[in-house]
């Protein structure tokens, strides 16, 4: 199984849970259907013009009924985003397999999962809600709660054990390791330059290659840079988690949320910058770091909110080893290869688990926070929304490319604030994606249905789409794709003492064989050669045995024959063995050679010989012999 | 027939300056390029020469890989990529390219500045010689040409130590530099896989011992320390900056707090803070624990544990000094152990190995008047003592190591002759596989009988796999095939595709044989007769009544004919093609014996 991510969108369709009680969402109407009946107004809230479930946010699961997840032998996961539904599957559907991935990807997958829990159980929520996803209810809903698949599969979030029990079941590898799999096939992660320890995938075996590239990026942040090379000789390339905003430059969009964070605070106000605790936010910070003086802002302080804020910070200065050459040579001197460390030092970045406790004492305004949930449903930024929203002094910028930011901004309209949609995905674009192909030419690409066509918004920019020969094959959800590649060798070993009892013959200019008659061991899909062990020597004193003992136990496989047989060397030969009264007939095909004594003929033709005898077995066996010398054995 | 040469240029039944050639399936790679702390001359470095008397090195070598950053497996390294010359690639652990250059930098300050040696390799030739540097993380398969592969294993020993595997096709060789089989306070354990190469190559620096546990070292120690401590004494602990000495500082840190001690402890020369630091940002390296709680406190950063100044060692009252090099042999630790010889109050701890020559070896085999330098004699007084926290693996952990990595052969290198002896005897008895000890520029050679990979076409494989009426895993499956070499391509196929591949025709032989019966009765009744017999005894195989009146038996073909003149002997034709041979002769044999009397 290639990753098991999980679809947050579905917590869009959610009221926010806020930390402190927000009077605001508490007054929301109940919504009504059209007939006036007002059995669901418990459990859906309306604002502005959108229906949102009061209940706990609940997430959307990768398909676990289309296939029996206890079949699974491994999971391999590409990046730490490319995780979160892991307790679901490691803990509830059988699954007992092997996950790999690398030990960042495990750690700060860890963090965010954590974060996750974090938030959703530090806000108990009463009322669970469950009407609404009726089908028959459904049907009557607004969009897009109408339209929202599978909403009886929607899970509730997991808890900490789950978490610790289904990281407990990753198994940690390098860039470059190459993991055997049952024999059959082996795994490899290369670098994939999106996020720290992300992580690309070919799966092979000797003659057959597959590469998985999920969320690669060729630009050049922190993380040690794409593996290209070792892409190339694909049968079958699977390319997923390209750029969701394909016409949005990352750089171009640093610089806008440098100048409207600057714009902001200058004028005295607060910028929210809802992110996730670990990726973007690193080399956001590090801009800051070199931006802030420049723009006057140093004084102006920094917040970062997140029960794992610190362990995010700790966690990122310890894995040189994954980082890109400029920070790893910083290592070396040695120094934290982040400029976090020094804004963290010289006060102008405080991180805190949440905003109770220190926090409430420290924070001063104008300030810039840097909290999640990029959703806006959960997490600290519940909180600053609701304080913020009502001035336009402050700015909220979007730069986490997951959500709608007009979606996650629904249930806080009517809003003051300022939005600014900065999105930041460092992804691959359709340009760089031909580039890739072109360097890398894999013999088939395989991706989602979506990047073979423009996106449904722009359908005249075909330039958004992949574009490749031969085509794409493309896949959707619950479809089963077979991919175009027979497999004809596999690799045998032959051991030396087998080896050196072959008879090579050289059959045609170049061209040699040996016929191998060997025991074939099979142990762990490694196939070993061995010579045959010789045949037992029969007892000594033999007893009378049952006719049935003499039947032949396993057929012993007789090679091939080829060649002819040239008619006057057969009957000199015969003659030599002491035949006498050799007669040759000619017949349209060949010949027919009669041993008139013994009753015997021999019908030569180009390609096959018959003997017909009498039952005399030492008489057969020779002459059988005597053929089989004119022949080659295959 | 294949062989594996190995050459120790230095550590063969030595310890120092380790430098091992091996010679694999045509490529030649050069393990460790160690210095010797015991030499000051000539010998302090290998003998390259030894390597090409006129080619280039970097001609002759295809890599270099250096195991860990201690000077006598790297203090050779600028020296020989500079200086004799070689410009190929050298592959290291991502810890040891850090701290490497700062340890290479250090020793040539000491050689050149302070001993005012000339023609030692220079601080542009340290950096030069970095560049040329390949860092390689644990497990990951490095290709460095088309055949040889390389991967590092964890050693535990010091920081970014590691053992590495080196693999051409189905050769291997595994080499362990030095490594730990116990984890510290620090560092884990070195761990292997069952990779079985074909020689294991070992250090022994610890060949007959067998340590007792460490938590009673750790209290011996404490309770040494302590103990001058209270009587007013000072502790000198000389160690190499990164490695034991933060074990140790670790140890003391939390038993000062532990007990509230108040006496000062001091760490020498200006690496500390930097070495520390290198704990800090590669602690991925470190043990489980020291990993899991760093987040809420870095072991590395320490409270009761400050710089040291070449002042305070006159300071008044009781102290502990750890002070760099751990051997004794020159620097601060010599210019401290010289002020405090004296004093019987006072204590010096060797923690770890000390190399022949050195004055740490002179005081530990009990020496107590040493010659200095300028005929200087010194008179010590003061209480040594010795206590191995040096992390090697002992007796136990090697054989532990050569039962996890299962080799078919072993090399000991990097300890005393004697010693080794003793190992090697004990190896080969315990593991019935031969085990070598080379002395420096010695050639051991090993005979390989590696496997030979052929691909064979999935169709005959799968076949041969689903040949037999109950495919049994355990049971040996005999095949058949036809190996085609073509060209360096091996190529195992069916008799079948072979024909067809080399455009032959099959030659069908086929034999049919007369087989008289003596039944009267009638002919379809005499094979009636025929075909329960035979099903009656052929209960594997197919045996079918055709309606036209004949009988098979697999693809082997029964008629029954009157004969022409005698009416009660039936005549039974049988025939088979070679390809059943066995079965077809069987056949012939088992009617001539006749039917077995009729039962209605």
């Amino acid at each position: 199984m290639l990753d098991c991510g999980l679809d947050m969108t579905s917590t869009l369709n959610f009221l926010p849970l806020p930390l402190v009680q927000s009077p605001r969402l508490s007054k929301l109407p109940g919504w009504v259907l059209k007939d006036g009946s007002t059995f669901l107004d418990k459990e859906l809230k309306e604002c502005s013009g959108h229906v949102f479930v009061d209940s706990v946010p609940e997430f959307c699961l990768p398909e676990t009924e289309l296939l029996d997840l206890s079949t699974v032998d491994v999971i391999l996961i590409s990046n730490y985003h490319c995780m979160m539904a892991l307790p679901y599957i490691t803990e509830y559907t059988g699954f007992t397999g092997t996950v790999y991935a690398t030990e960042p990807t495990v750690q700060i997958g860890r963090l965010l999962m954590e974060e996750l829990v974090n938030s959703i159980e530090r806000v108990p929520k009463a009322q669970s809600a469950s009407m609404w996803k009726n089908k028959e209810v459904q049907r009557l809903l607004p969009a897009p709660l109408k339209d929202a698949v599978e909403v009886s599969m929607w899970r509730k979030c997991y808890t900490m054990p789950e978490v610790n029990a289904a990281l407990s079941k990753i198994q940690l590898v390098g860039y470059s390791q190459k993991i055997e799999l049952f024999g059959a096939v082996q795994v490899t992660p290369l670098s994939s330059g999106y996020a720290l320890g992300s992580s690309n995938w070919i799966i092979q075996s000797h003659y057959e290659k597959v590469s998985y590239v999920s969320g690669s990026s060729l630009l050049t942040t922190h993380p040690q840079p794409m593996d290209q090379a070792s892409l190339k000789n694909s049968d079958v390339l699977i390319l997923t988690g390209l750029t969701q905003i394909p016409t949005a430059n990352p750089d171009g969009m640093v610089g806008e949320f440098c100048s409207n964070l600057a714009m902001t605070v200058r004028n005295g106000g607060n910028v929210l910058v809802p992110c996730y605790p670990s990726g973007v936010i690193y080399d956001l910070l590090e801009c800051l770091y070199q931006y802030i003086d420049s723009a006057g802002l140093s004084n102006v302080p920094f917040y970062f909110i997140s029960p794992v804020a610190n362990s995010s910070l700790e966690f990122s200065q310890i894995f040189a080893e994954w980082l890109c050459h400029n920070k790893q040579t910083k290592v070396y001197l040695p120094e934290p290869p982040f400029p976090h460390a020094e804004l963290i030092q010289t006060n102008k970045l405080k991180h805190y688990p949440s905003i109770h406790g220190d926090f409430s004492n420290d924070f001063k305004q104008p300030c810039v926070v840097f909290t999640g949930h990029p959703s806006l449903r959960f997490g600290d930024v519940v909180h600053f929304m609701e304080l913020w929203g009502k001035s336009s002094l402050n700015t909220v910028i979007f730069t986490e490319p997951d959500f709608s930011y007009l979606d996650a901004l629904a249930p806080y309209q009517p809003l003051a604030m300022k939005c600014v949609y900065c999105p930041i995905d460092t992804r691959l674009n359709f340009i760089q994606v031909s580039k890739l192909l072109k360097e890398v030419q894999p013999l088939h690409v395989v991706c989602p249905e979506q990047y073979t066509q423009p996106p449904p918004t722009q359908s005249h920019r075909t330039d958004l789409m992949i574009d490749c020969q031969p085509p794409a094959m493309s896949y959707r959800r619950a479809e089963v794709l077979t991919l175009p590649y027979k497999r004809r060798y596999e690799k045998i070993e032959i051991m030396p003492d087998l080896a050196d009892s072959l008879v090579p013959l050289e059959i045609k200019p170049g061209i040699s064989l040996a016929t191998v008659s060997a025991v074939l061991h099979t142990k762990d899909n490694k196939h070993v050669l061995q010579l045959p062990p010789k045949p037992p020597q029969p007892p000594a004193s033999k007893k009378r045995k049952r006719v049935s003992d003499d039947v032949p136990e396993c057929k012993s496989l007789k090679p091939l024959l080829s060649g002819s047989i040239p008619v006057d060397q057969f009957v000199q030969t015969l003659e030599k063995h002491g035949f006498s009264d050799v007669k040759v007939e000619d017949t349209a095909k060949g010949h027919i050679v009669l041993l008139q004594e013994a009753e015997t003929l021999i019908q030569l033709e180009e390609d096959s010989t018959h003997i017909i005898c009498d039952n005399d077995e030492p008489l057969r066996v020779k002459l059988r012999d005597l053929v089989l010398k004119f022949l080659q054995k295959f | 027939m294949p062989e594996i040469k190995v050459t120790p240029l230095g550590a063969g039944q030595d310890v120092g300056r380790s430098c091992i050639l091996v010679s694999i399936a045509g490529k030649n790679v050069m393990l460790d390029c160690g210095m010797h702390m015991g030499y000051n001359d000539d010998r302090r470095f290998p003998d390259f020469s030894y390597i090409t008397q006129n080619g280039r090195l970097t001609d002759f070598l295809d890599c270099v890989i250096i195991s860990h950053f201690h000077l006598d497996h790297c203090g050779a390294l600028p020296y020989f990529s500079e200086m004799v010359g070689y410009d190929g690639p050298i592959y290291m652990t991502h810890p040891t390219k850090a701290i490497c250059p700062i340890l290479l930098e250090d020793y040539r300050k000491i050689t050149v500045d302070k001993k005012g040696e000339t023609n030692f390799f220079t601080s542009q030739m340290i950096k030069d010689c970095m560049k040329k540097v390949v860092a390689v993380h644990l497990h990951q398969t490095v290709q460095v040409d088309e055949e040889l592969e390389i991967k590092a294993y964890y050693a535990g020993h010091v920081l970014g130590a590691a053992m590495f595997q080196i693999k051409v096709g189905c050769e291997s060789v595994v080499y362990t530099g030095d490594y730990n089989m116990t984890p510290d306070r620090h560092l884990g354990a070195a761990w292997i896989d069952k990779c079985r190469p074909d020689l294991l190559i070992s250090e022994s620096t610890y060949a007959t011992t067998i340590r007792d546990s460490k938590r009673c070292r750790e209290r011996d120690f404490l309770k040494k320390v302590h103990e001058t401590v209270e009587r007013g004494g000072k502790v000198l602990i000389p160690v190499f900056a990164l490695g034991r000495a933060q074990e140790l500082c670790i140890l003391l840190e939390t038993f000062w707090e532990r007990m509230n001690l108040k006496a000062p402890i001091y760490f020498s020369t200006g690496l500390t803070e930097k070495a520390n630091h290198y704990y800090k940002l590669f602690i991925t390296w470190t043990n489980q624990k020291i990993r899991k709680t760093f987040v809420q406190r870095n072991m590395f950063e320490f409270k009761h544990i400050k710089a040291f100044d070449r002042a305070f060692a006159d300071n008044p009252g009781p102290m502990v000094v750890f002070a760099t090099p751990g051997m004794l042999h020159a620097g601060q630790s010599l210019q401290i152990f010289r002020k405090w010889a004296g004093n019987e109050k006072n204590m010096v701890i060797m923690p770890g190995y000390c190399v022949q020559g050195t004055v740490g070896h002179k005081i530990l085999s009990g020496q107590r008047k040493l010659e200095m330098e300028g005929r200087q004699m010194l008179e010590v007084k003061m209480q040594v003592e010795y206590m191995s926290f040096s992390a090697h693996a002992d007796a136990k952990g090697i054989m532990q190591l050569i039962r996890q990595a299962e080799p078919r052969n072993v090399l000991l290198v990097h300890g005393e002759a004697k010693k080794m002896e003793f190992l090697k005897q004990k190896i080969e008895q315990e593991f019935h596989v031969s085990c070598f000890m080379p002395a420096n520029g010695e050639t051991t050679t090993i005979l390989t009988n590696p496997c030979i990979p052929v691909d064979i076409s999935l169709g005959l494989l799968k076949r041969e796999t689903a040949i037999g009426p109950l495919p049994d895993a355990k049971k040996p499956k005999l095949m058949h095939g036809t190996l085609l070499m073509k060209d360096n391509s091996f190529r195992l196929v069916s008799p079948e595709q072979a024909l067809k591949e080399l455009g032959l025709a099959e030659h069908q032989l086929r034999f049919t044989c007369r087989v008289h019966i003596q039944d009267p009765r009638k002919e379809h009744e005499t094979v009636l007769r025929v075909y329960n017999h035979l099903k009656g005894i052929l209960k594997d195989y197919s045996v079918q009544h055709l309606p036209d009146g004949s009988i098979t038996v697999e693809s082997i073909l029964i008629q029954a004919t009157a004969h022409s003149e005698d009416q009660g002997t039936k005549v039974l034709l049988v025939s088979w093609t070679y390809q059943d041979e066995e079965l077809g002769s069987y056949l012939t044999s088992l009617l001539k014996k006749g039917l077995p009397q009729s039962t209605p």
